[in-house]
């Protein structure tokens, strides 16, 4: 019997600093890498697609679910008065529908003399609900449920009723990730229809609260451009195809460069009612 | 081991929660941070090193899906989780005053450190506006929120103890 007796080494564990130490570098590293690659966006997105997003497709269901029943409460209670109102509205909107019938008809009549050779009509749309959305205040970013196999790929417009709401910034198998042109990291670049001078819209957390853009870097030495005036996606964006309607100028001052203006916009979208947008599946074509 | 599985649940849970329903229940355009006071609570709770292998793993979630580059979120929420942590030997976890005001604090450093490096480093220097719109409403809605979960989890918790006491006779013993 040898005198020794060989006690149980106790299992190592490593430190907790350390391994906070380990995990912040790894952290920094994954930062580095992804800023510059996407290397890991493949892989982690296709796991996580499949664990979460039946889940999230699940709640967002159960979510408007409970929105409705307790909307449709209120209606029960108001149908009365509303009927009222909706019989007034009705005439105001037959009006309304012969004006839209004339205004339809001077459309078509500008667009054949414009020649516009793509128009919104034109372009093949997908369907698409929003099942997610950021989880914290700062940045406005929205997970949809279409994802590569349904054909969306990464710079996909998105747009909602016929404003631009943003583009995509990745695809999992059945999710895609939207970053709107309101997050205060995006800025696109855009024209105003009637005159297409260019200037770029900026997303801004300050704004937005107010339900505004701003804009800059507008040129405009001749004065034209007012107040109501359409912003579009411009020409030369490498991202957004040309023509989808961004908003309409709300204020407009000149810069203290005397070069160019800045101002905000009112956008066409109503961001913070989004349920449903519109995937456009063509891209803008860009040299390569 | 039974804390562990519950709070990687509960997380998961309150990770769908807050990117599906919580954002359609906002008090004037403000979410909640559930995920915060979740990662605080059981990182308070069940010591620094689960918390912050619990806050680096859902903070990478959260990246994948929300985040603009992979790490940031992971970081952040780790060191949430680790700091929450280090106060678990120090407070008495009984009282729900100290727990909270620590859950309080620790988003309100969280917010101001998203502030930074999200904002100030990109020359918005308008401290005070995202003070107001952002940071306070958060703070407090969060509050709110804290006030309801950290008192149930606990209780839950204390279940469990009691659970094994009753049927192994042993405490539940933390690693260390």
């Amino acid at each position: 019997m040898s005198p020794i007796v060989k006690k149980k080494r106790e299992h190592y564990v490593l430190p907790t600093k350390y391994w906070l130490l380990i995990l912040t570098l790894l952290c920094v590293v994954t930062m580095v890498v992804s800023f510059s690659t996407d290397i890991f966006t493949k892989p982690l997105s296709t796991i996580s697609g499949y664990v979460v997003v039946p889940f999230q497709k699940g709640l967002t269901g159960v979510g408007s679910y409970i929105l409705n029943r307790t909307e449709n409460f209120k209606n029960l209670q108001n149908v009365m008065e509303e009927n009222e109102q909706l019989k007034i509205m009705v005439d105001n909107l037959t009006k309304e529908n012969i004006e839209l019938a004339q205004d339809k008809y001077e459309l078509t009549k500008l667009r054949e003399l414009y020649e516009l050779d793509k128009k919104y009509e034109e372009y093949t749309k997908v369907g698409a609900r929003i099942i997610a959305r950021d989880t914290g205040n700062w940045y406005s970013n929205f997970i949809i449920d279409k994802g590569s196999d349904d054909g969306v790929q990464v710079n996909c417009n998105i747009i909602a009723g016929n404003g631009l709401v943003g583009r995509v910034v990745a695809v999992g198998p059945n999710y895609a990730k939207v970053t709107s042109i309101i997050s205060d990291n995006v800025n696109t670049s855009a024209m105003i229809l009637a005159t297409g001078d260019n200037l770029l819209v900026t997303g801004d957390l300050e704004m937005m609260s107010k339900n505004l853009i701003p804009f800059s870097r507008l040129y405009d030495d001749k004065d034209r451009v007012t107040i109501g005036d359409k912003i579009v996606t411009s020409n030369i964006s490498d991202k957004y195809l040309p023509g989808l309607l961004v908003g309409y100028v709300s204020t407009i001052s000149t810069d203290s460069n005397n070069l160019t203006k800045s101002g905000t916009l009112i956008p066409a979208v109503d961001f913070k009612h989004l349920e449903e947008v519109l995937v456009i599946m063509e891209l803008k074509e860009t040299v390569e | 081991m039974k804390k562990e599985i519950l709070s990687v649940f509960l997380l998961m849970v309150s990770f769908l929660l807050q990117s599906t329903l919580l954002s359609r229940f906002t008090l004037g355009g403000i979410v909640p941070n559930l995920m915060i006071v979740m990662i605080a609570t059981f990182g308070f709770l069940l010591g620094n090193r689960t918390g912050m292998w619990l806050g680096f793993v859902f903070g990478l979630l959260t990246d994948v899906f929300f985040g603009n580059i992979i790490g940031f979120y992971a970081c952040l929420y780790m060191l949430v989780g680790y700091l929450n942590g280090a106060f678990e030997k120090i407070l008495f976890s009984h009282d729900i005053k100290l727990p909270l005001l620590l859950i309080v604090c620790t988003d309100f450093v969280y917010s101001n450190a998203c502030y930074i490096l999200l904002f100030l480093l990109k020359g918005k220097f308008d401290y005070l506006y995202y003070l107001r719109g952002v940071i306070l409403p958060e703070l407090i809605y969060t509050t709110v929120l804290a006030c309801i979960i950290y008192p149930f989890i606990h209780f839950i918790f204390e279940k469990i103890d009691a659970f094994d006491l009753k049927h192994n006779g042993e405490t539940y013993i933390e690693e260390q």
